[in-house]
């Protein structure tokens, strides 16, 4: 059922319309407007993306609300757009939390608001955009343009070390996206001139092509994601980033490495892809671990949750190395069910940061004492953090453990550390921070959120349970595309008789 | 052969002319109070030049002018009103830095304007010693402009630096063209290439020679390792003759190559293909590695102009010879593109080293720049968009020009050397994605030392705004620019 009207082209452009419109008119005299503005742009992208879940066909593999128009005639490249079940669920994901991210930063930011909200809302435009392209160089094009957005938000609205977490976040993503650009050029080269992903999935490649563009897109995906050793920037941006900026950093930017292994490395790279899937799984496996270890011995929260970010992260690539459908699934279910998870527990503890403006774990303790609804609202996530059953956190790790036992026991019984780990990290600092006697005299001072921020948090609360009760719309509009892809993946591209 | 004398193809050179000696003259009987009459005259004089250089574009005509010494087709015209841009941005971004510094004279509109008309005269030249006498006349005119402020040591020294380097660039050139001419027997570009595939040519005086052009011409380039004079005269030069020595002598540059080494000796295309492989790896290093360490905004300017036109080069080495026609006019397309949006974004970083500029402050460290968002959120903008460009950002203007060579570089399939090549193209872009990030840094980041309010005419914002805005949206919608290239070409190279 392909709608007339361009719901996607509605949801890219109307938030980059308006963060242009504020970049360009917004005065931050009239703070007011300004935050007036950004909240009903963001509602209104959001209220864009619900003709596309609605009107989506679960039964339909490929491509739908495909939108093309010839944009550059040579090199031929099209604007074309489209969402199929494994894009799909990102789309609204952004929309949302692009909401969330202006209600965080509603009192917390008061210098330059209006440039502020305008790079949240061009950011959010450009994120829809990567997950809706449908032709490689525009793909790229969103993909590297949401760095500029981000490089500014973390560099001036950010903490006292910003300078540098921005450039090391700006470098090390620009260094990995280098090296796509010249696999997406090799593939235009191979495909006989055509930027349709489509094309390129079904295209004949010989071995070595196919492993010099998996290492290309490895380097791109693998610094987003970020997977363990190319992780290091992550924690750094998280830290100095205002809370918004970590939430959507958590919850979207991550995101766009992981989708890119599904739409570019796994299809295109068939072989290559079994035959690195070792090596991939190993450091999968060590972000689980290793990382769940380095995430318990942080002191400072912010920096917790960042590690406790790449260790699920972790998760969604080993999900995606099993090659089968359980494995895929649960990546993507993780995806979206860290979408909320990290991007609450940021909020949480801005929460805490406005308040107190101290992210370090001894500078709290007995909180509950002072904001019973906020503790109750964050040992929701804490726990859907650590995958306890009946929250979104649940959903996709034990698809992917499951996926994993399947593939081989070792593996999924390293894999379900997790469940251990996480637990230990999460409800410890949880312990510390919420739980005991009132620390402090800021502590006691306290007060407890207002109904912005219940908002808020309570929104990613109906979406934290809703897909930790009722996953299966979400897992049924994945099945047809995700049966698809696999299929292509299980199709060894060197059989055609290439060398 | 047409008519000896036929005017149609110099018509845009023939107003330029009249203009600029009126200019002149005119001048003499203005008060310098009443200078803004100058600046007027000069600005209708390139608006006439640019709607007469419009003509062969709109039709699509190919006109050879002087027994075919004289060339005008697509491309000129295309070259040409670029060239007429950057001039008149120049002048409009100049104003009020020139009127604190008193430059603000007759000599800058004409000397301005006889450089633009060595400039197109180079872009139309179907002949070595036109080409030649184009190439003097932009030198000469800018070795004045450069040395405008005569009363400034770092600028006498860099007009000096200018003009002993340029007179043996120019030389190189000119004992290149000597072998050519030695070896074929004509000077005309044509039938240049007719002869050495009519075995009349005498090859070992004809490789000696192109090897002193392609000296020449990265000379002229400023690619490394004839690189030396670029950051030391940009520095030095007063930032609006910088602003013209960045932008519009590229375009002629650009122009002379295309016409000396692509239509002139296609046969030899082999042996300068690879001088310019190495002419342009070596760019893109010492451009890319040494502009890293520069804290001066015009210098680094200049470090990154020495690595840009690496980028450039490759995409010239990476057509001819193939025999697709349609391969290699997308390859010097892409050249083309390239040389047109890196003169918009320079001329646009330039202009915002003006803007900032004041009476007896230079504004040209980096540290200059320092809280930019704060003052003026705006400009702060459209310079990041500018610098962004620079390093080759999506959605601006300057990733679609890195990303059309790098495509035209593998065209026909690439072989390990121009994978290499391409690989090697995108690494120094991320070293030089560092500086350019690094401005964007301190105008964004760093608190201001000055809070001074923006001071800048009606013009000189209006034509920043407009620059900053071309970059962005050439680079969400490249294809009307990219498409002009590409047909230009191909209508040059006979398809």
């Amino acid at each position: 059922m392909d709608s007339t009207f361009p719901w996607l082209s509605f949801s890219i452009w109307v938030p980059i319309f308006f963060g242009a419109y504020l970049l360009v008119i917004g005065r931050d005299s009239h703070p007011g407007v300004v935050r007036a503005v950004a909240l009903v742009a963001s509602l209104v992208s959001g209220l864009g993306t619900v003709p596309v879940v609605l009107g989506f066909d679960s039964a339909r593999a490929g491509l739908q609300f495909t939108e093309k128009v010839a944009w550059i005639s040579n090199p031929t490249a099209h604007y074309y757009l489209g969402v199929d079940g494994i894009s799909l669920w990102f789309v609204p994901l952004t929309a949302f939390i692009t909401v969330i991210a202006v209600l965080a930063g509603w009192k917390a930011i008061e210098q330059r608001l209006a440039q502020y909200y305008a790079a949240f809302l061009i950011l959010s435009g450009l994120m829809i955009g990567v997950f809706c392209a449908a032709d490689g160089l525009l793909f790229f094009v969103f993909f590297e343009a949401t760095l500029i957005p981000m490089y500014l938000i973390i560099g001036v609205w950010g903490g006292p070390n910003r300078v540098y977490a921005a450039i090391k976040f700006f470098l090390y993503t620009f260094l990995g996206s280098l090296l796509m650009l010249v696999a997406i050029v090799y593939l235009y080269q191979a495909a006989g001139g055509s930027f349709d992903i489509a094309t390129w999935q079904h295209l004949p490649l010989g071995h070595t092509p196919q492993m010099l563009l998996f290492v290309a897109f490895l380097a791109a995906f693998a610094v987003k994601v970020p997977m363990w050793p190319v992780h290091t920037w992550l924690p750094d941006a998280h830290v100095e980033a205002p809370t918004a900026g970590s939430v959507v950093l958590a919850a979207i930017m991550l995101k766009l490495g992981a989708y890119g292994f599904v739409r570019f490395s796994l299809p295109i790279a068939p072989d290559a892809s079994h035959e690195l899937a070792a090596p991939i799984m190993a450091i999968s496996l060590i972000a689980v671990v290793y990382v769940g270890f380095v995430a318990l011995v942080q002191t400072d929260m912010k920096k917790l949750v960042a590690y406790s970010s790449i260790a699920h992260m972790g998760f969604v690539t080993l999900g995606f190395f099993l090659f089968s459908p359980i494995g895929v699934e649960g990546a993507l279910a993780q995806m979206i069910s860290h979408g909320f998870v990290s991007g609450a527990m940021f909020l949480c503890i801005g929460v805490m940061y406005d308040r107190v403006h101290s992210r370090n774990i001894v500078d709290y303790g007995g909180v509950v004492n002072t904001m019973p609804r906020f503790a109750a609202l964050m040992m929701l996530f804490a726990m859907a953090n650590c995958g306890l059953p009946a929250t979104s956190g649940f959903v996709g790790e034990f698809l992917v453990i499951l996926g994993a036992v399947q593939f081989d026991f070792w593996i999924g019984a390293i894999a379900a550390t997790t469940l251990v780990l996480g637990a230990a990290y999460s409800l410890w600092m949880y312990k510390r921070v919420i739980f005991g006697d009132v620390a402090n005299p800021a502590v006691a001072k306290l007060q407890d959120i207002d109904g912005r921020e219940f908002v808020a948090l309570g929104l990613l609360a109906v979406a934290v349970l809703a897909m930790g009760v009722y996953p299966a719309p979400l897992i049924d509009s994945m099945h047809s595309s995700v049966a698809d892809l696999l299929a292509q993946v299980a199709h060894s591209k060197l059989v055609a008789g290439n060398p | 052969m047409e008519p000896l004398l036929s005017f149609t193809a110099v018509f845009p050179e023939a107003i330029l002319l009249t203009g600029a000696c009126f200019i002149l003259i005119a001048d003499l009987f203005l008060a310098q109070h009443s200078r803004n009459g100058a600046y007027v005259l000069s600005l209708l004089c390139l608006l006439a030049v640019g709607v007469a250089a419009w003509g062969p574009l709109s039709e699509g005509t190919v006109e050879y002018g002087f027994g075919g010494m004289y060339l005008s087709d697509p491309m000129t015209a295309v070259l040409k009103i670029g060239a007429v841009l950057a001039t008149a941005v120049t002048f409009v971004y100049a104003q009020a830095y020139a009127r604190q510094r008193n430059m603000w004279r007759g000599e800058f509109f004409s000397l301005g304007l006889f450089a633009l008309l060595g400039i197109m005269t180079m872009i139309s030249a179907n002949n070595l010693l036109v080409i030649y006498l184009g190439l003097e006349l932009q030198a000469l005119s800018l070795y004045g402009m450069v040395a405008l402020r005569r009363d400034e040591p770092r600028a006498s020294e860099a007009a000096m630096k200018y003009f002993v380097l340029g007179a043996l660039a120019s030389g190189f050139l000119l004992y290149g063209m000597s072998m050519l001419y030695g070896g074929t027997g004509t000077l005309d570009i044509n039938a240049l290439a007719h002869r050495i595939t009519g075995g009349q040519a005498v090859n070992l005086a004809l490789v000696l020679g192109t090897i002193f052009v392609v000296a020449g011409i990265a000379f002229k380039l400023g690619a490394a390792p004839f690189h030396m004079w670029v950051p030391d005269v940009y520095q030095g030069a007063p930032t609006p003759v910088a602003l013209l020595l960045a932008s519009a002598p590229k375009l002629a540059a650009f122009a002379i190559t295309f016409r000396l080494l692509v239509e002139g000796v296609p046969q030899l295309a082999v042996d300068w293909q690879r001088m310019l492989a190495f002419v342009a790896v070596a760019s893109l290093a010492v451009g890319n590695v040494t502009a890293v360490a520069q804290t001066n905004l015009k210098r680094m300017l200049g470090y990154s102009t020495v690595g840009q036109m690496g980028f450039l080069l490759l995409a010239l080495l990476a057509g001819v010879v193939g025999g697709n026609t349609s391969i290699t006019a997308g390859a010097y397309g892409a050249a083309m593109f390239y040389v047109l949006t890196y003169a918009l974004a320079t001329a646009g970083s330039f202009g915002i080293i003006l803007l900032l500029a004041r009476e007896g402050f230079e504004a040209e460290e980096i540290a200059d720049l320092a809280g930019l968002a704060k003052r003026s959120p705006w400009y702060a903008f459209v310079m990041t968009l500018l610098m962004l460009s620079l390093a080759g950002v999506p959605p601006t203007v300057g990733f679609a020009a890195k990303f059309v060579v790098l495509q035209a570089l593998v065209s026909d399939g690439g072989s390990a050397t121009t994978w290499t090549l391409a690989v090697v193209a995108v690494l120094f872009s991320l070293i030089g994605a560092f500086y350019y990030l690094r401005v964007v840094k301190v105008m964004w980041f760093d608190d201001a030392v000055q809070a001074s309010p923006i001071v800048a005419g009606h013009d000189l914002r209006i034509a920043l705004t407009a620059n900053g805005a071309l970059v962005l949206l050439l680079g969400v919608l490249p294809q009307g620019l990219l498409a002009l290239c590409n047909g230009a070409v191909l209508r040059a190279l006979g398809g």
